[in-house]
């Protein structure tokens, strides 16, 4: 079973762990995302997550089926933490167990990526001197594909 | 009479900061485009003004094309550049 959370109290790696893993696998693989002390060259004393909480779900929800659908495994964990952080906390952690390595490797790589690219989470740097940025994050894409089909397409029926 | 559509407009992180405010209901005309409701928006001049022109916008919780008609009562939400991870 896939699974995935937008939380807002600290994330239990060991926890995450246990989400994953099944007979047949012989690889479990545990990503933890964590607060560094340091951006761009400044010094880093905490963290703001902001999100969009409905869609951030949907989408780290599209982003493990994604990932688990490649892989050819169901064992697809992540969860992304909101709100306060302190250095050194975890904000993201991603664990995928297969029957051999590499699909774990490639799958765990695939979601913290697009978690990068189009997850509806910010980011409020809070440097050691008291100033505080929002960091300068990636632009999400609308699909190529053909616009969402609106539903009722043809005339709306007026009034 | 023309009709309207009434849109649910939502700000986050720097564009919540930006306009002080987390929440619009706007007014468009029935046929109006997301890339129209942007217009709108940035119309109303003040801080308005500094969104940009063609943000990432998502309607009902999907990335959605600038090109997309909106329906009455559509929830969209600006999205700044994402930062997660």
């Amino acid at each position: 079973m896939t699974f995935f959370a937008i939380v807002r109290e600290p994330i239990d790696p060991a926890h995450v762990l246990t989400l994953i893993g099944a007979d047949q696998d012989g690889a479990s693989l545990l990503f933890l995302g964590v607060v560094r002390d340091h951006n761009d060259g400044r010094s880093v004393g905490g963290v703001l997550y902001d999100t969009y909480e409905e869609m951030a779900a949907q989408v780290l929800s599209e982003i493990v089926e994604e990932a688990a659908r490649a892989a050819g495994t169901d064992r697809v964990a992540a969860v992304h933490r909101i709100g306060e952080l302190e250095v050194g906390e975890v904000s993201v952690a991603i664990a995928v167990s297969s029957p051999h390595r590499a699909e774990a490797y490639d799958a765990s790589r695939y979601v913290i990526e697009e978690i990068k690219k189009r997850l509806p989470v910010w980011k409020k740097e809070r440097y050691s001197d008291g100033a505080e940025v929002w960091v300068e994050g990636r632009t999400p894409k609308a699909p190529d594909a053909a616009p969402a089909p609106q539903p009722g397409a043809s005339q709306a029926d007026g009034s | 009479m023309y009709g309207h559509v009434e849109i649910r407009t939502l700000f986050f992180a720097s564009y919540k900061e930006l306009l002080g405010t987390g929440e619009l209901q706007v007014d468009l005309p029935e046929g109006a485009t997301v890339s129209d409701l942007v217009s709108a928006l940035r119309s109303r001049g003040g801080a308005f003004t500094v969104l940009p022109a063609a943000p990432a916008v998502a309607v009902n919780l999907t990335y959605t094309d600038p090109t997309s008609l909106l329906s009455d009562g559509d929830e969209v939400a600006l999205i700044p550049p994402v930062a997660g991870g």
